[in-house]
């Protein structure tokens, strides 16, 4: 639970985020054919791409600037370990289901 | 070793904070979880919808196009604006509370001043989204079966109904008819449509495929040029659950503001309230990162 000093970690953070989101929007305009044609888990590696990518903004979001990532593990683990099992479990159901019932009804 | 579990075990037996947070802070922790699974389940309902009409449902790149004071597409361009715009908030926020653990008003003042001022920018900003997306881009065309298709151009791209018909797409009362389309269409040997399998057809079997269709201008709640109906439902829903979200916390912000100005939080010695929050505000930047990527990217 070390205070960070200065300012210079909330720049450092700024500068993270800005950079992947950089990256997102320029593989979203340009495409590239390696990622568009290769698929992984059911979808195209760019999507792939993207969700890690927002996973790495979402991360240092909560850690950093919510100041998660400093607090005492009691309190890090109540937050994160609802959101964490039951949303990927929530994702999981509803895009398998919804993927069944394609074209059907 | 066993120091730690001696101390875990005494600070849960009463009159200790064993999270070491404050009532306040720990609370707003608690509801954003809970507002997180809210958005969760959105997003995982937005989703399934998509998973079920993958073949209807419409392509970002080809709905969100504009940029003020530039012509011409320009896809991801506006919303990686809007994004740029809400961390730059997130981090005048960070700097307010920051400043407020050295009970620095002045730095207070300015950050949070900063960042009321980045929260109006991103609602305007989603105004003007919102404004496109209603008045719509190039038109569609609604197949009797309720499927949206599109008039293309060689490269198959979209090509604009106002342009073909020669109609100006912001003037007070356009009304184009399937049958102005068709008629249009037919000096047009080199336009076509692009049907939902993504094929193309033109001419004779073009002219076919409009009988009976409608032409759909803009999208609202009933109706969608760009393609299936929830893709419209779920955008305003999603984007204004979370515009919602923002201007609750502009209002708290301005709330918050007029009693750093007052010198509340000066007297009561320390500057929690900000941090609190900020909290709010992370979270709401938190939000658009997930609406960005599986609205505008995926």
């Amino acid at each position: 639970m070390s205070e960070q000093t200065g300012t210079w970690w909330i720049w450092r953070v700024f500068w993270i985020l800005l950079i992947v989101t950089a990256v997102e929007v320029i593989l979203g305009i340009i495409k590239p054919a390696l990622l568009i044609d290769n698929s992984f888990l059911g979808t195209t590696l760019l999507n792939l791409i993207f969700i890690v990518l927002t996973i790495i903004k979402a991360a240092y979001i909560v850690m950093e600037f919510m100041h998660l990532g400093h607090e005492v593990k009691g309190l890090k683990l109540s937050i994160l370990l609802p959101a964490v099992v039951l949303i990927p479990y929530l994702v999981f159901i509803l895009l398998t289901e919804g993927h069944y019932i394609f074209g059907t009804l | 070793m066993t120091d730690i579990t001696k101390n875990e075990k005494e600070a849960w037996s009463g009159g200790e904070k064993p999270f070491v947070s404050s009532y306040g802070k720990l609370m707003m922790w608690f509801f954003l979880v809970s507002d997180a699974l809210t958005f969760s389940g959105f997003l995982s309902a937005y989703g399934f919808m998509r998973f079920k009409y993958s073949h209807l449902w419409p392509v970002a790149e080809d709905v969100f196009t504009h940029f003020p004071f530039l012509k011409g597409d320009h896809p991801l361009l506006f919303v990686a604006l809007m994004t740029f715009i809400l961390i730059m908030s997130s981090v005048t926020m960070v700097l307010a509370v920051n400043a407020g653990n050295k009970n620095d008003k002045k730095g207070v003042t300015l950050w949070m001043l900063v960042t009321i001022i980045g929260g109006f920018a991103f609602l305007g900003s989603q105004a003007w989204e919102w404004g496109h997306f209603i008045h719509g881009d190039k038109g569609g065309i609604e197949l009797p079966n309720h499927e949206i298709v599109h008039v293309v151009d060689e490269e198959e791209h979209f090509y604009s109904i106002y342009d073909l018909v020669g109609v100006d797409s912001y003037a007070d009362d356009v009304n184009i008819t399937i049958d102005d389309v068709k008629e249009a269409l037919a000096q047009r040997p080199d336009l076509g449509i692009r049907l939902t399998d993504k094929s193309v057809v033109s001419d004779a079997a073009a002219q076919a495929y409009l009988n009976n269709a409608e032409v759909v201008l803009g999208a609202n709640l009933i109706r969608n040029e760009y393609g299936h109906q929830l893709f419209a439902n779920f955008f305003y829903f999603i984007t204004g659950f979370h515009g919602f979200h923002v201007f609750s916390g502009v209002v708290i912000l301005i709330v918050i503001f007029i009693n750093v100005i007052k010198g509340t939080y000066e007297r009561r010695g320390h500057y929690e309230m900000i941090e609190k929050v900020g909290l709010y505000w992370h979270f709401v930047d938190l939000v658009w990162v997930f609406v960005f990527t599986f609205f505008y990217l995926v």
